[in-house]
């Protein structure tokens, strides 16, 4: 299974983080303060999430003078988005190795 | 076949299959040869036995749900912070074993199961696909 998927899903695994990229999808670009103002933790938490979702591709980040403006990056989801697609292939798969295997073993 | 659903999330694979039903059972239970086809694991067959299988890009947390001899075997399928159940069925047909897999996560009535997760993922997945609907 492909690591970006596996970082997608560790990644809004945490509730907090998964709130603030929410708000970002939902309310367009907004600064460290204007998100910790609602997260229910301190800035540096805040901060530090936001780095996370970043590493994930799935915030970007803009300089504006002494503010650094936060959006989303919906896009980045559509690994996960694609789980059910990718299951099912994996499990195609599985049933190839399992018929061969059958026609291996002794009845 | 794959099925597909906003709200259980299931993949559905179903293939008819010429041998019988005890010969599967065999490769669906005996560690050694589940290794062969599917992946190296440390499986017993006991209800509530936890288990795992591993390979190169990681592994899966398991646990027995239901045993019933060649005919059923669910067991928790744990991996990557996502907790889905995996449903073996086997039913003798004319031509050998009618095999049907599914695996059902992401349900409602399974959100307990998020550990930490108060929001849920099916209500995540849902807004997340409006969401890109209207993106693109």
């Amino acid at each position: 299974m492909p690591n970006a998927q596996d970082l997608l899903f560790k990644t809004l695994a945490d509730p907090t983080r998964r709130t603030i990229f929410e708000r970002l999808c939902r309310e367009g670009e907004l600064t460290v303060g204007g998100l910790t103002a609602q997260a229910g933790v301190s800035q540096p938490a805040v901060s530090k999430h936001l780095g996370v979702l970043k590493q994930a591709g799935l915030v970007q980040d803009r300089q504006e003078g002494r503010q650094t403006h936060y959006s989303a990056r919906p896009g980045a989801l559509s690994p996960l988005l694609d789980w059910t697609r990718q299951m099912a292939g994996f499990w195609e798969n599985r049933f190839d190795d399992l018929e061969d295997l059958l026609k291996r073993m002794d009845q | 076949m794959t099925e597909t659903s906003t709200q259980t999330r299931s993949v559905v694979v179903e293939r008819e299959i010429a041998h019988a039903p005890e010969k599967i059972w065999r490769a669906l239970t005996q560690p050694h040869l589940m290794a062969e086809w599917l992946m190296k694991t440390n499986f017993e067959p006991t209800a509530g036995q936890r288990f795992d299988f591993t390979a190169d890009w990681g592994s899966v947390a398991c646990q027995v749900l239901a045993i019933e001899p060649h005919t059923t075997l669910s067991y928790k399928w744990d991996a990557m912070g996502l907790e889905s159940v995996v449903t073996w069925t086997l039913t003798p047909s004319a031509k050998g074993t009618h095999l049907r897999m599914e695996q059902a996560g992401f349900r409602p009535d399974q959100q307990q199961a998020y550990q930490g997760a108060q929001y849920g993922w099916p209500k995540f997945f849902d807004g997340m696909e409006q969401l890109l609907a209207r993106v693109d």
